[in-house]
Parts: C-alpha cells; structure tokens; sequence
C-alpha cells in the first residue's frame, strides 16, 4: 500500500492514480518480457509443445511439430520473435493463440470474467459471513462467541479448498439436489465454488475483523465517544465498525488477489472457467501469446486492486483528511 | 456525502448481482428436461478440425465422406458409393442426394473439395500422409487423384479431421470461424473450452432424431464426474475412474456402460540402446512386468494385462492362441545373467560396471499412465532394474525419438485413429522408426508382411499376413504391451437406446430416446 500524503481530496485521488498507473506500465512491460524469457527456457521443444496442445497426444507427432514450426516461424532468433511480439502489444494487437487460434484478447477477456465474477461473489461472502462473526467475538472477547469463532477459523483455515469443495457437492449438490455442482453458465452454478473459496476464506477475515474490533473498542476514541453518552450501536457503527474496515480492507485487497491468481483447483474442481486454468494450460502448452496476455492482465490487476484499496482507505479511514486538521 | 455513500453502495451491489447473473443463462438451464446433459473430461480447444478431438463429428454435426460402424466396418457418410481404379490411384466418392449444410446451402462436390484441400493442408491431419495428386469435383461427387495406390484412402476419410464443413464456416485464412456441418444436429452455442450446446437439424436428409437438445460440458476431475452422475446432474458421463465406478454401480437410476477400445498401453522401447537393444534384454523386462497385478490395481481389471499387442476388440488383429505374454521374475533374472548382467551390491544389476538403470518417460493426459509407470518400476526392480519415471509433456516422447535420446516411454496408443487399423499397424512398425510405434527397430519379414497387406491380398492372405505381424512382435518385443484398455460411461435411466462406438468415430446420440 503506498504512502497517503495528506493532501486535498481530489489532488490526492489524482495523486494515487497517477503512481498507479506509472506502476502499471513499468510491471506490464517487465511481466511481459520476463514471462517470454521463462518460457524460451523452460525444457522442452516448444514447436512439440504447441502442437501436443493443438491436436491432442493421438495426433502430435514430428510432422505436426514441424507444421508448427514452419506455420509461426519458430525457428527464428528468440528477439526477433520478441521483437515482433512487443510490435504488435504497442499497436494493442495481441495475437491469437497458438493452440486455439482464438484471438488472444477474447481469450483472456472470457477467462478474466469468469475469474471476476467467481472473485467478487466469494468476497462479497466471505466478507459478510466472516465480518459478521469477527464483529460479534470482538465485541465479547474470551466469551463462548469468541471461542467458537476461534474454532471456525481453525477448522476452515485447515481444511483444504479441494475437500470443502467435495463436501459442499455432496450436500448441497447429490444429497439435497439445491445446486448443479460443477459447471460454467447458469446462474446457479457460481454458488458452490464461491461458497468453497468463501468459506476457506471468512476464517481469516473473521480473525482480521475480531482483532480489529477489541483493538478499537479499546482506543481512546472509542471510550470518549461512550462517555460523551452515544448509544452503543451508533458507537459500533459509526466509531468501531469504520475504523476495523480500515484495516480490513487492505487485507481484502490482498486475498482478492490471491484468489485471482490461486484458485486453480476450485476451479478445476467445479469445472470453472477461469484465469488459472488459461496460465496452467498456456503454461503446459507453450501458448506464448495467451501466457503473456494472462500474465499481463494478472500484473495489471494487482495494480488495479491496490489502486482501488488504497482508495477506499482514503475514503473509509476517519483520520484527518485534510491540510487544515493536520497542520 | 450521505447521499453519495448510498449510491455507492447500490452500484457495488447491483455489481455484484450483474457478475452473478452474467453468466448467462444456458440451453441446459432454460431447456431443463428436453437436453441430453453430457459431461467428459476431454476439453474443446478449437473449432478447425484436425484440432476438434473429433467432438463435431462426434456428436453428429459434421459428417465425413466415409464412417465406421460399431464393428469398425467402413459404411456410408456422405458418400454413398465409392470406388477405385484397378491401379488404386484414382478414387472417386459418390455423394448422397439432398444433403444440406445447416445454413441451408446445399452440400455440392466443390464443398466438398474445399474442406478436403483445406485440412490436407494440415500436416497433423492422417489425410496429409495420403499421397494425394488432387481432389477434384465431378458430376455427381469427388474424385481422387493419387501419385501412389493408396488401399486404405477410404479409411482415412472416416477420421475427424476429414469433416466436410460448409464452404461458409472458413474465414480469409481458411480457418474455421464457424462449424456449419451437414449432420443431424447443429451448433447452437460453443464456447471454449468447456460447452457445446446443439439442436436437431430438422433438414436433417434422414430419420429425424427423438433427442432435440444436447450440452456437453467439460468436467476435468473424475470425482465431480462420478457426482454428476451419480447426482442425476447429467445423463451421460464419460470416463470413470475405478473409485466413481464403484459409486455409479451404487447408484439405482444409473447405469455403468463399457466396451474394449482397440487401444494398447505398452513400453515404447528404444531398440539401438546400449542395454535395450539386446531382444533378451526386452524379453527379461517383459517378464518383469506382473501385467495382471498391475491390471488390477491401477485398473480394477485383471483381465486387461496384456497377453500380446494387439487386442481382442481388434478381431481380425488379435490371436488367441499366441502363447501370452508371462510373468516370471526368475526366468528374468535368468536372461539378464546369460546376457551378462550381475547383481550389485545395492540389488540393482550392473555389467562392466554400469548399472542396469533406464529412464521411462509418460504422461499425465491419461490418468493411468503415471499409475502404470510407477507399478512398472517396482516390477522392474524385483528382477534387478532400476527404472526412473519422469511424468513429463505428452510431445517429449516423440520430440525424444527425434533426437535419439529416448530409452522407454509408456504409451496409449489407439490402433484405430482411422477405421481400418492396418494404417496406424503400418506406421507403427514402419522401418524408419514412429513416434507413436518402434523406435530404431526394424524386422525385413515384417516390412514385407506389412507391405503386403497395404497392397490389398485376397482374405486369406491378408489373414495369414496379420498373423505374422502378431507373431514377429510378440517375439522381438520391439514394442512391450502392458495393458489394453476399456472405455467408460455412466448412463442414466432416463434414456435409452445407448450405443458405445469403440472407435468413437461417433456417440450416435441420434439413437438415444428418452426412456419411457
């Protein structure tokens, strides 16, 4: 999280942005290059490669190989090929993909959706499900509630997303007959791999949200803001609840990117289509134009993310905002 | 600032509900009772033929000249009749009448030719590898020009790749950006690389379809597989594993369909290898190998250990009374000693001081292998072999057979890709070596009888010639089968009327009717 100078309001948006955005471009054009140099030296002939992905293990052999090489001229000098590659990014072209023959652009552009619609609802419940239960143990520390939330974080935080997942389809999905358990296009189908992440999730954010819910009910503020007489939930609500999302919400930013690059086996259990299984298999493939597509948009959305936490503090955080209250 | 935080959160919310919802509502949702729900494991990386995996075909949307039975007979597709000239050089195809293309233009000879002279292009495709002159349209169908006679051309023309596709479905570049097929269903909704949705073709030149709607959906893990079926989530399941298996025969409304496929799991064998090129050498590590235990074990079926190569779903193929293929670690040890190989200290034989030790490559796309290959290990080192397993890249194995470096690998190979297995026979003992068959090994009796067999004898002949093809292999072991292979699938009771193709030419869904 970068540095907040206080500023005026719009001045420091402006401010955020802007760094944001130089940020961006250094990390697109250190990814990209990075991601091609890797993928030159990973083992293997990348012409084989290629063609494996493209026609399955029946059909790839060297003719294929071969049918590949001289198709996308494999067998020129490595910064040629780059060369070329960071030609066509600056005209914003991206390619096609070298298995699929998709345009690169609609690829990526298909996966990242399916990724951020995953995201967001598993976020969206993993804040509702773990603020909830972090608030009411913060709000009686060492109590019954507090214990049993200690608990709940262990036993979700231990279980591993594949078995949660397993768990959830037998219940929900083959005894209870509620939800289609692994799929990609109805509505119903985002619910069980969001829950699964939600869950795995909303022990941490529990945590997150009790520690900072004791640490503020016991601030100064918080104490004055009772003897000046506040009544309780305009106390919780105004004074505690704004000031734990101030920390909270970093830490969100930080899971919401995990689970943009880290959910390769939610997604492979409930056949979801998402980023991960685009960079496994561009990866596997040596899909170069999908691999530094995926890595850039992966890179840029860190950015993006952090950009959007840090103003959301700015937003939230009750602290002193302006010149004038600072000085 | 009320007001502003208010509306914020409106937006986040209705966000949030607009990602949920645009997800799209699907066939399989709106149409509920009336599709047929497939699930496999195999995705759909791309819409040009060669690299479809034969889905289209599959599932009856895009039709090739030539098809395969369930026998693996070679019957009609798009052409009718065909026949060739007494040098088997020129072929000609004589189409069926009324067929159409889904976008509702007729299916013409130059169609025809256009798809045929756009995948011949295609070095993956078998149809590359057909010495073929031109293709060109005639009155009533197409007509083949070799530079070589070329019996198994009609067998060819049943694979995937060779689909006719409506000359609309290719783009400038002669990609296909579209699949406008001729079959008895059409593409309704694809999207890469886990959903095809199609609907019946009501032009349809033949007996109409009872199924109107079809969704195959991609489900990679074999355990949300088995839970589909099991959860009556889907009607049709492709490729269980042993464990979904025994879950499925569990299952009341649900039933467990299998068949043979005609392929064979083997040890792909570097023949001109230091320590492999010695045939006792193979011959000890054939009876290393406890074919029926690792049947068993990995999977579930002990009578799918392999006695020879070919196996018994190829009937004309396969002999019954070869002697099979045994196991016997002594007997192992036996050859390896007459061949000069000594125990060492740590158990492992050596000679001249080097140690038997041998790398085996494989690959994880089909499940079994890395199973296989680890039982194949053990087995290995109780007659003194040690045997390093590398799971690795599908393409690594012939990329290794290019530069020689290859000893053992562990292969599926399907003897079938094209009906008539005598075309992947051929490539597979051809005597400059295949990827996907021997690797520097190569037999002048076998080349002849091969050779003999692609000219065409009589029935009798081609019999005896199988024969010594079956023969010499089980004796060389250029190749080391270790198992054959059944095919899986879990049908609901909600239809009937399923058919498993061993050669998956087709699923024939066109069949299936809803139970009554």
């Amino acid at each position: 999280m970068g540095v907040l100078i206080p500023a005026a309001g719009p001045a420091r948006v402006a401010r955020v942005l802007a760094g944001r955005a130089l940020q961006g471009l250094g990390v697109a054009v250190l990814v990209s290059g990075l991601c091609f140099l890797v993928v030159q030296r990973l083992p293997g002939d990348i012409a084989y490669r290629i063609a494996a992905g493209r026609y399955g293990y029946d059909l790839v052999d060297a003719e294929a190989a071969a049918g590949v090489r001289a198709e996308l001229g494999l067998d020129r000098p490595v910064w040629q090929q780059l060369l070329a590659w960071l030609g066509d990014l600056l005209q914003l072209d991206f390619g096609r993909s070298l298995v699929t023959h998709q345009p690169v652009l609609s690829e990526v552009g298909y996966y990242l959706t399916g990724t951020l619609q995953l995201a967001a609802v598993a976020l969206a419940l993993a804040v509702v499900i773990g603020g909830t239960i972090g608030t009411a143990a913060g709000l009686r520390p060492a109590s019954a509630i507090d214990r049993l939330t200690d608990l709940w974080v262990a036993t979700v935080r231990a279980l591993p997303a594949f078995l949660l997942g397993l768990l959830l389809i037998l219940v929900l999905s083959v005894h209870l007959d509620l939800l289609p358990s692994a799929g990609h296009g109805g509505a119903t189908s985002i619910v069980l791999p969001a829950t699964t992440l939600a869950l795995g999730l909303s022990g941490l954010v529990a945590r997150v949200t009790r520690d900072a819910v004791v640490e503020v009910r016991q601030s100064e503020y918080v104490r004055f803001a009772r003897t000046k007489g506040l009544g309780e939930r305009v106390v919780l609500v105004r004074h505690v609840a704004r000031n734990a999302v101030s920390v909270l919400v970093p830490y969100l930013g930080v899971q919401a990117v995990v689970l943009v690059e880290g959910v390769v086996v939610v997604e492979a259990l409930f056949s979801w289509q998402g980023l991960g299984h685009a960079l496994v298999h561009a990866v596997f493939w040596r899909d170069i134009p999908v691999l530094q597509a995926t890595a850039l948009v992966l890179a840029l959305l860190v950015v993006a993310v952090n950009a959007v936490v840090d103003l959301a503090v700015l937003w939230l955080d009750p602290r002193p905002r302006r010149q004038a209250v600072t000085s | 600032m009320q007001r502003f935080r208010r509306a914020s959160a409106a937006v986040t919310i209705a966000m949030v509900l607009g990602l949920a919802s645009g997800c799209g509502q699907s066939q399989a949702d709106v149409q509920g009772g009336d599709t047929l729900r497939v699930a496999g494991p195999f995705e759909v990386h791309s819409l040009e033929p060669t690299a479809s995996s034969g889905f289209f075909t599959r599932l009856e949307v895009a039709e090739t000249l030539v098809t395969a039975d369930l026998e693996g007979e070679l019957a009609p597709g798009l052409a009718e009749v065909w026949t060739s000239s007494r040098d088997g050089r020129t072929w000609d195809f004589d189409l069926v009448d009324d067929a159409t293309f889904h976008d509702g233009t007729p299916l013409t000879p130059e169609a025809v030719v256009n798809a045929l002279d756009i995948v011949r292009k295609d070095a993956a495709s078998p149809l590359a590898e057909a010495p073929i002159d031109q293709i060109t349209a005639t009155t009533s169908g197409v007509r083949f020009e070799l530079s070589a006679r070329h019996l198994t051309l009609p067998a060819v023309l049943t694979h995937y790749s060779t689909m006719i596709l409506a000359p609309a479905s290719y783009d400038e570049d002669d990609r296909v950006a579209e699949m406008i097929g001729s079959g008895p269903y059409r593409v309704d909704r694809v999207e890469l690389p886990g959903t095809i949705e199609v609907t019946r073709f009501d032009d349809w030149r033949g007996t109409p379809p009872e199924i109107e709607h079809i969704s195959y959906q991609t489900v990679g893990r074999a355990e949300s597989r088995a839970l589909m079926a099991t959860g009556g989530e889907a009607d049709i399941v492709w490729h269980l594993e042993p464990a979904g298996r025994q879950q499925v025969e569990a299952t009341d409304d649900t039933e467990l369909v299998s068949t043979l496929q005609p392929r064979t799991i083997m040890l792909k064998v570097n023949n001109e290898h230091p320590i492999l090129g010695d045939v006792d050498v193979r011959r000890a590590l054939s009876l290393a190998l406890d074919r029926e235990a690792m049947a068993e074990a990995v999977l579930r079926e002990s009578d799918l250990a392999a006695t020879q190569l070919l196996p018994p779903s190829l009937t004309a193929w396969n002999q019954p009374d070869l002697a099979p293929l045994e196991h016997d670690v002594d007997a192992a040890r036996e050859l390896l000693e007459d061949a000069g190989w000594t125990a060492g200290s740590d158990g492992i034989l050596t000679r001249d001081g080097t140690p038997l030790r041998l790398t085996l490559l494989t690959y994880p796309d089909r499940p079994e292998l890395p199973a296989l290959a680890t039982a194949i290990q053990a087995s290995a080192r109780e007659a003194g072999i040690d045997i390093e397993v590398e799971v690795t890249n599908s393409s690594e194995i012939p990329a290794q057979h290019a530069d020689d470096t290859l000893e053992l690998a562990l292969i599926a190979r399907h003897f079938a890709l094209v009906s008539d297995p005598l075309v992947t026979v051929a490539d597979t003992f051809a005597p400059e070596g295949s990827d996907w068959g021997v690797h520097n090994w190569s037999d002048p009796e076998m080349t002849a009888a091969v050779d003999a067999l692609l000219a065409g004898p009589s029935e009798d002949r081609a019999a005896a010639l199988r024969r010594t093809v079956a023969t010499i292999a089980q004796e060389q072991l250029p190749l080391l089968p270790v198992a054959w292979y059944r095919m899986n699938a879990a049908v609901s009771d909600r239809v009937e009327g399923f058919v498993m193709d061993p050669l998956e030419t087709s699923w024939h869904f066109s069949r299936v009717r809803w139970a009554s």
